[in-house]
Parts: structure tokens; sequence; C-alpha cells
């Protein structure tokens, strides 16, 4: 029997014995659902920490230092043991050079420094970090009060709610103040002033320019303010409680622990970096960019591995819910196999009429076949939509239960497309497994016993 | 008349039956032959073998022990698969209790043998309108077998054997379920299709006065043997 007629005749089949078939088909629909619910779960959840953890920073950067600062306290250097290699500084070039490297999205250095902030008559001392462009899309500042900075020149800062407690009892009214920040900064001298008013140029004799420390104030107006701490670590923007944008922060030159390194180098008017973190496109890209910066001899650090050790976790977790889901799937297929069984015994007669009229074996096989494979594949669409439907709820559930802890929604069912041609995969196969036995004894039927029967 | 070439031929046909400890033989070391064209009614009470000598030519049954030759092949060398063949290309077959799918409609029933024979679809429904058409039920097509009479019913069953264009009809009790007006209108239609198509015609009942009616040949089965076998006058 050619395919069209045997699916015709299936279908008009399923609908003749409409309820029973339907709960059949539903109860596919359930183990499919669950299945899909559970995986969905189990996707959304990667998903979101995922995305939580590639915002953060952690996991599309790379650490970049000068290979001098840090040479291993545990292994002293020994003078024979490799020839020495010239040490390489972290400056402005550089940072210019590994921008311009491949798949590489941002370069910036860690501007961090402790100072003290004044505010109507209060003056704390507090920890300030400047913040680069990508921070904005960071997710870090989702549940921010107020704004963002407006742009990454402007003399605003984002305050971290503990630190504007300090300085106000309502928080939200320091939106739109202004606050001064003091500070040292660090300033190149020509060699005339070396050889005058800089105590380490005296020091050196006078052979190298000196350098200048100065105390400074700033105004800068507050924009906004986070609740939570942004994620730390490395690349991250954590441990800071005033932020500032990166340039505004870099350009105040304040006076940093490796100043004195650089200056006892001998190139104080060219500033250098204790480190810069270098953003890449997308996690996969971190290997082949660490290999790149390393071959400029410079060392780097990243938490690569830490991601693929994540990676394995959720696989686990997925497996795990997936087995779960599978259950309700395989109990499923027991009813399919007993609707079908009942389906011979009532359709004893049918079989055998269709026999006489020269069905062969394998027709009335297929017929079975294709009437369990029917019931798969509906039953598979309509789980794959109640699956969804489920994840959706759960996803409507938990943005209602975070909103009332006052905190941001998140989508934690994600139903991807590779998941729903899956289950539905499955069901058929599942479905067409469950088919085999009732198919075969069907096909097995002796048509002049089957034609007696009433 | 002329003698026509033989289409069947039974050697021995034994059936057995296992009935626990026993063995019931049902039909006992018959040999009959069947010229094409003939109209054949196999004559004799209940329990007699007729019926299961008629599975047996018809293909849904195999013989325990003999030969069953229709068109030069033994039907019982052949495989599952070509005897499901030989009853879709070869035979057609009406029923006492006419065997039509109640949820199908007429049209659709008549149709069926078509499918399972792979037929083109746009050829389909001509050569079942022409079916119906012989067996006057051409306005009845898209009515359920529950919405029919017996006779309209066994009509219909007649035109679903007739749409493969078979070699040899077998019916088997076609008057059984009708009243006698209906019955003889079937065995007319019968005798009709045997002229005007040339078919071969197989017929099991135990109503003599039709069988002498209609038949050109009557054999006479008792205790499943072959106790006689005579052409009709």
């Amino acid at each position: 029997m050619k395919t069209r007629d045997l699916s015709e005749l299936a279908v008009r089949n399923l609908r003749e014995a409409v309820l029973r078939n339907s709960l059949t088909t539903l109860g596919v629909a359930v183990g499919v659902a669950s299945l899909v619910a559970m995986v969905s779960l189990g996707v959304g959840l990667q998903t979101l920490a995922s995305q939580r953890l590639t915002r953060s920073g952690l996991f599309d950067a790379v650490f970049v230092t000068s290979q001098r600062n840090f040479p291993g306290a545990r292994r002293p250097q020994s003078a024979d043991a490799t020839p020495k290699k010239e040490v390489r500084i972290l400056d402005e070039d550089i940072r210019a050079q590994l921008a311009k490297l491949a798949n590489v999205t941002e370069v910036y250095p860690q501007v961090r420094f402790v100072t003290e902030v004044r505010y109507a008559g209060k003056n704390p001392t507090t920890s300030v970090l400047g913040l680069p462009d990508s921070s904005k899309s960071s997710g870090a500042f989702e549940g921010i009060t107020g704004a963002y900075f407006s742009s990454a020149t402007a003399d605003e800062a984002i305050l971290q709610i503990e630190f504007a407690k300090e300085l106000a009892d309502q928080p939200a009214t320091l939106i739109g103040k202004d606050l001064v920040l003091r500070y040292a900064e660090r300033g190149a001298l020509s060699k005339n002033a070396a050889g005058n008013s800089s105590l380490l140029g005296g020091l050196m004799g006078g052979a190298s320019p000196g350098i200048s420390i100065v105390p400074r104030e700033k105004t800068l107006r507050i924009v906004g303010i986070i609740e939570s701490d942004p994620s730390a670590g490395i690349g991250g923007f954590g441990g800071g409680r005033v932020f500032l944008p990166l340039e505004t922060a870099e350009r105040l030159h304040v006076a940093q622990p490796g100043d004195l390194q650089t200056f006892l180098n001998g190139d104080a008017a060219k500033p250098s970096y204790m480190a810069l973190t270098v953003r890449v496109r997308s996690p996969k890209d971190v290997p082949q960019v660490e290999t790149a910066i390393k071959q400029l001899g410079f060392s780097t650090f990243s938490l690569l591995d830490a991601t693929k050790g994540l990676q394995v976790v959720f696989r686990v977790f997925d497996l795990f819910l997936g087995l779960f889901g599978s259950l309700a799937l395989t109990v499923a297929s027991l009813g399919i196999i007993n609707t079908l069984v009942m389906a011979i015994l009532e359709r004893r007669r049918e079989i055998g009429i269709l026999k006489a009229l020269g069905a062969t074996d394998r027709d009335v096989r297929s017929l079975f076949f294709a009437e369990a494979g029917a019931m798969g594949l509906f039953g598979g669409f309509f789980g794959v939509a109640l699956g969804w439907l489920i994840g959706q709820a759960l996803n409507w559930g938990t943005a209602i239960y975070l909103h009332r802890q006052d905190l941001p929604g998140v989508k934690i069912s994600y139903v991807p497309w590779w998941l729903a041609l899956f289950a539905i995969g499955v069901a058929l196969v599942v479905s067409l497994v469950a088919g085999l036995y009732p198919a075969a004894r069907a096909a097995r039927l002796n048509p002049v016993e089957a034609l007696r029967y009433e | 008349m002329p003698t026509s070439p033989i289409l069947i031929q039974a050697e021995s046909v034994s059936r057995e039956y296992r009935l626990g400890e026993s063995v019931i033989r049902a039909v006992n070391e018959i040999s009959l032959s069947v010229q094409k064209g003939e109209f054949l009614a196999l004559l004799g009470s209940s329990g007699s073998g007729k019926s299961t000598l008629l599975s047996m030519l018809a293909g849904l049954d195999r013989p325990t022990s003999g030969a069953i030759r229709v068109q030069e092949r033994n039907l019982s060398e052949l495989d599952t698969e070509e005897l499901a063949r030989y009853r879709r290309d070869t035979v057609g077959m009406v029923f006492q209790s006419f065997n039509l799918l109640p949820r199908m409609t007429l049209q659709e029933n008549v149709e069926l043998p078509l499918r399972l024979a792979e037929v083109d679809r746009n050829e389909r429904e001509s050569r079942v309108h022409e079916a119906l058409e012989r067996v006057g039920l051409g306005a009845r097509g898209q009515h359920r077998p529950s919405e029919l009479s017996g006779g309209e019913q066994q009509r219909g069953a007649l035109a679903r054997a007739l749409v493969n264009r078979p070699t040899i009809l077998f019916a088997d009790e076609p008057t059984g379920n009708l009243d006698s007006v209906n019955g003889e209108q079937i065995l007319l239609l019968l005798r009709e299709v045997q002229i005007s198509l040339g078919m071969t015609i197989l017929m099991v009942t135990h109503e003599r006065p039709l069988a002498e009616k209609f038949a050109n040949r009557i054999a006479v089965l008792s205790d499943g043997r072959l106790v006689s076998d005579g052409v009709q006058p």
C-alpha cells in the first residue's frame, strides 16, 4: 500500500475510536511534556548561568601582566639557569597592540585606588574603581537606581548602596548631588625640575627625570546607586564602592603602587600598567588570544578551564533531568501498546477482511505501525507545546517570586529548537517501538479465523 | 458448449484441524477441477466442509495435504506475500455477512482493494463508479453500510469484489443473510457478471433450488468428501 493511502487509513482509524486514541495520545503528550519541561529547565538554568558568568567578564577575559610583576616567590630566579630575557612593560603602546589582536573587543587597565570622599561634611575613605564601556552590558547594573554614566568621559559616579547609606539615610536622595574625591595625582617631572625638586630624582643622582605626587580634588555628580556588588574576580568589576567611567578615572592619574617600580626602571614619563584586562568576542576565542599575548612576552591568566568544568556539570544535570522526564514517556509507551493490542482484538474481523481483499502481512503491520507513529507524532507536537507552556509557567512563577523579593526576573526555562525536534523524534521512536509488538501480532492473524470473529 | 481450459485444479486436498487430542478432517481428499467461465455451486449441509474448501481455493487457508493449482500455480508453494497477491489480483470474494467496513462509506469500501493494489488515484474513481453502477448502487456511494439494506450491502460487497477485475469470484453463502427476493437479485447479478465478463464463479450455498437455478454445475459435499459433481442441464 502506498504511504499516502496508509497514512489516510491510519488517521481514519484513529478518528474512529477518538476518545481512547486521544487519551493515549494525551499520555504520550504528557510524557513528552515532562521530558521537555525537565530538559528545558536544565537548558534554561545552564543558559542563565552561562549568561551571568559571561556578563561577569570571568570567561571572556584574559588577564595580562608583565612577567616582571610575578617572578614567583618560591622559585628565585637563577642567573645562570636560563638566559635573561628582556622584560617587557605593559604601557600605552602595548595596550594599543593588544587591542589590535584578532577577536579582541576591548583592552583596559584596572584603575582602582583607595581614597577619601567628601560629601556633606562626611569624609569616609573608600575604594574607587574605573569601569570600562563593556560594564554597561554586563548585567551588573540591571537593578540600578538612577542611571548609568552618560558618557565614557563624564565626571559622574555610581555608588554601591552600603557606601551610599554611609553618606545619606535615604540613598536615593544622593542622585544628582555632587561628591568630592581627594586623591594623590602622579605626574612626570621635567629633567630640570628633577634635579631641584624631586626627592626621588635627587636620590637617583639626577640621571633620570623624577615623578611628582600632588594632592588633588575632583568633583563628581552621583548618577546611580546599585544594590548588589558587581561580581568580583579577574577582569570583573567588583570590589569597588564608588565607580567612575574608566577614562575619567585614568585622566585623574592617581598614583599607583607600581609607579615607583616604573620610576626605578627609568622611564617615569611613560606611564605603565600593573595589569591589563583583554576582553574577547566569545569564551571560545580565549585560547587563541592567550597564545598571541604570550608570544608578545606577557603572562596571561583566564578562567576558561573553569567554564569547561561547569559545562560537564550541566551536561550531567541535563542527563538526569532527561532521564526523569523519560520515565513518563516510558509509561506513555505502555499506553500505546495497550491501545493497539485492544484495537487488534476489536478490529480482528477488519484485519481478516483486509487480508481477504489482498492485504499482505506487511500492509497490516504498516497500518498498525502508522497508527502508533501518528499517535507518537501528534503526542510529540502536543507534548512540546505543553512542555513549553509548563516552562513558561515556571518562568512566570519565578518572575513573580523574584519580583516579591525585589530582584530582577530571570528566565529559568528555555526550549531551544533542537529540544523541540529531539522530543518529537523521541516520541515518534518510542511510539514506533511500542507499536512493534501489536503490529506484528496483527500481521500474524490467520484471515479465516479473523473473519469468523464476531 | 466448447470445452474451456481448466482454471482451478484441486488434487486430493485435505484440511485437518487439531481440537485438543482429536484431529478433525474438515475436507477429506477432494479432487476437483473448474473450467474457466464456469459457475460452480458447492452444495452441502452445515459442517460438510464446503466453506473450508472455498477458503483454500481462495488462498485464505492452506490444505494440510494435496495441491491446489490455479492458472498453473500451486497455491501450497506460494509464500504468505505471494498468496496475498493472489487474493488481491486473481480473486474476488463475497461473504455471507457482507463484511463491509462499517466506518467507511460504500465508495471507500469499494476503493479498498484498489488502494491495496496501489492503483493510481485518478483511475480509482472511475473504476469504483463503474463497479457501483454495475450492481445498481451508483447513487449510494456516500452512504455508510449501516444506511443500506441487506441486499444493497451484498451488492456493495459484490462491487468491491469486482473492482479489481478478478479472474475468479468466490461467494460464500452470498444469500445466507438475505430474503428470497434479494437473494435472487444477487444471484442474477452473479450470473450476469459470469456471462458478460466471462468470470469463473465458485459459490458455496446450502440452498439447492437457487444453485440449480443459477449455477452451471453443482458439486455436493458431505462430511468433507465430494459426493456428487454434475453439470446442470
